[in-house]
């Protein structure tokens, strides 16, 4: 496996993660090739996780805009809640094949929390999450979900107490406990082979959208877009489209507020830098200090990116833009309003993306927005960012 | 030889250990801690490791973490540790090591929009200032080959790294191009003071001496004269970092001189020829 995407990925980590990160690398890679391990993993995603998720003509949103045809891929209806179920499958499967009894994970908004809390219970493993001090306090209830699946939530105070601190300490965690724990990232981040597993894992979600848009439209889409935190989700729904040059492929990161600086890694505010095992961009300083990154959705506030997203970004494989927290909402709430469904403020991005987007499209454009996960989690900050307006 | 080299070598001669001490620059303010380094040579370390502040230190326990936020928050940068050893090499001959992450590294010059290697830059103004080696906890020897060319050119050390899970294999790509010293983790995990077991790396050490002739120092978990006696055993000397920090973090100032000072006594007495 190649270990970087162009000049971006590679390995920065200590040398006690040295041994480890090569075990897993080995594991991946002989579990790749091997059948077994992927019916396996097939087998979970249909049967446990709700795969194939649905392509929706969502009709009323198209009509909204009065042109081209807009199509969800509901990725909200997997188990959990969200597209990070599919990552936890594959690489819990990956840590039993290992050998490993205990799993540690980083979370932000708690839903790779919850993932890993819920294949740790399936697979009978034991799991200790970190997260942010200042996470756990705008998301108790997904503290209380990963303790009910019988997972430890260890709360970070150090630095910024968000996501960040949370994957440092996950890091720190797993090299002083290597022997018996298998480190499970939840995005497209890391050191290698971490984002390329994650992608691989995630690429159901591309290769579902190009069967059933094949099978029920006989086309291709014209747009697809998602997403980018990490960015595991947009990952997951570019790769299958990589070479289909008629197919545009959009990343939406968070804008945050209009006038903050603390936002947008890829299209505008990063540099290339190392952060968490990977070179990526990065939002930094000029002189090399990580900048924390703000955004409304817990799930995107992260000042790094996949590195393979940097690469897409360089070779112009995909686009980048932003939208900020209040064009964020109206997404959120448009959704809501018009099919009834509620996205996570995460997706809410993608769908705010339509705005930008829909004005420039044609008549007979196909548009695939994948809604990566469900706004139950994000309705009660919601309704405190609305009661303040 | 360098200036390190000889400063091992003549330890070598006498039987002694090395006695490595790492203090963060800028913490607990820019003062204190030009004074502590001064003040910790004079107790009796050979070698000081500067720690140069990153805002998400992967290798550092709590006590260094808390040490580095609070450097930056001083405004501690690459740069500035240049300045301090430039200061500091009018009072000092000790040996000199900066200890940071790559990204602060690679960024240095960014500002003025220079768009050669950050890392090359900031081994060539080390080297001028006075520093004589470097070590980049994150980044393993896989990812480091421009690095170390950079500092061979520049006549600066690039310390390697083993640990006890390093095996055989790596440790013969590892060790053979090693120079300066060897930093060998003591135990898994990161930087901070722990009930350790010194034994198993002792045995690590002792193997990679097959590889290579350069220097090893033990370090992660060393604060107290007692630890210091059983983790040099095997190897060249050890390198104490929390425990220090912290005392310093505490304002404890005299505290922290006179645990280095007795870390030497107790390393003297145990192993001078």
């Amino acid at each position: 496996m190649d270990k970087r995407f162009g000049r971006y990925g590679g390995q920065y980590v200590p040398e006690i993660v040295m041994p480890a990160l090569q075990e897993t690398e080995a594991a991946y890679e002989a579990a790749r090739e091997d059948r077994e391990f992927q019916s396996e993993f097939k087998h979970y995603l249909k049967t446990y996780a709700g795969r194939p998720t649905l392509l929706y003509e969502a009709k009323k949103l198209s009509e909204y805009y009065g042109r081209g045809k807009i199509f969800l891929k509901r990725e909200d209806l997997l188990h959990t809640g969200a597209h990070k179920i599919n990552n936890a499958l594959g690489q819990a499967l990956l840590a039993k094949r290992m050998g490993k009894t205990k799993i540690v994970a980083e979370t932000g908004a708690g839903q790779h929390g919850v993932a890993s809390a819920t294949v740790a219970a399936l697979f009978g493993m034991e799991c200790i999450v970190f997260m942010g001090v200042e996470d756990m306090r705008r998301q108790k209830l997904n503290v209380f979900r990963m303790e009910l699946l019988g997972a430890k939530v260890q709360g970070v105070e150090s630095g910024t107490g968000t996501l960040k601190d949370a994957t440092s300490e996950a890091i720190r965690y797993w090299a002083t406990n290597i022997e018996d724990t298998y480190y499970l990232i939840g995005s497209c981040v890391g050191p290698h082979p971490y984002p390329t597993m994650v992608r691989d894992f995630q690429k159901c979600i591309g290769r579902e959208i190009r069967a059933q848009c094949i099978k029920d439209y006989g086309r291709l889409p014209s747009y697809v877009i998602a997403c980018v935190g990490g960015g595991s989700n947009a990952i997951g729904t570019f790769y299958e489209f990589l070479e289909e040059k008629r197919v545009k492929l959009i990343g939406v990161e968070a804008g945050g507020k209009s006038h903050t600086e603390n936002a947008k890694t890829l299209s505008g505010r990063g540099r290339p830098g190392v952060l968490h095992g990977a070179y990526s961009y990065l939002l930094q300083t000029q002189e090399g200090q990580v900048i924390e990154a703000y955004s409304v959705s817990a799930g995107l506030d992260y000042p790094g990116v996949g590195p393979e997203h940097s690469f897409f970004r360089d070779e112009k494989f995909a686009f980048y833009d932003s939208v900020t927290d209040s064009e964020a909402l109206e997404g959120f709430k448009r959704l809501s309003r018009l099919e009834g469904i509620v996205p996570a403020m995460e997706s809410a991005h993608a769908i705010a993306y339509l705005d930008k987007l829909m004005p420039q499209a044609r008549e007979d454009d196909f548009v695939v927005v994948c809604l990566s996960g469900r706004g139950d989690k994000d309705v009660a900050h919601v309704a405190e960012i609305l009661n303040k307006q | 030889m360098t200036r390190l080299e000889n400063a091992l070598a003549a330890l070598k001669s006498k039987g002694r250990k090395a006695l490595n001490i790492y203090i963060t620059a800028g913490a607990p303010d820019v003062e204190t801690s030009k004074r502590a380094i001064l003040e910790a040579i004079k107790a009796g370390a050979d070698i000081i490791e500067i720690g140069i502040p990153f805002s998400d230190p992967l290798a550092d326990g709590p006590v260094i973490q808390a040490s580095s936020s609070l450097a930056l928050k001083n405004r501690m940068s690459p740069g500035k540790v240049l300045s301090i050893v430039k200061e500091l090499r009018r009072s000092t001959q000790a040996p000199l090591i900066g200890m940071g992450y790559i990204n602060s590294l690679m960024s240095y010059g960014y500002k003025y929009g220079l768009d050669y290697n950050g890392f090359e830059r900031y081994v060539t103004e080390a080297k001028i200032a006075g520093m004589d080696g470097l070590i980049v906890p994150d980044v393993p020897h896989e990812e480091s080959v421009q690095m170390r060319a950079s500092a061979k050119r520049k006549g600066i050390h690039l310390i390697e790294f083993i640990t006890p899970l390093t095996t055989p294999e790596r440790m013969a790509s590892t060790c053979k191009e090693a120079n300066g010293f060897v930093y060998c983790v003591s135990n898994l995990g990161v930087t901070g003071v722990k009930e350790l077991d010194f034994t198993q790396i002792g045995e690590v050490a002792s193997k990679a001496r097959e590889f290579t002739d350069t220097a090893m120092m033990v370090g992660f978990g060393i604060g107290s004269p007692e630890a210091a006696v059983k983790a040099a055993e095997k190897v060249d000397g050890v390198i104490v970092g929390s425990a220090v920090v912290k005392r310093l973090a505490e304002g404890k100032f005299d505290e922290a001189m006179s645990l280095i000072h007795s870390i030497r006594t107790a390393l003297d007495s145990a192993y001078s020829a």
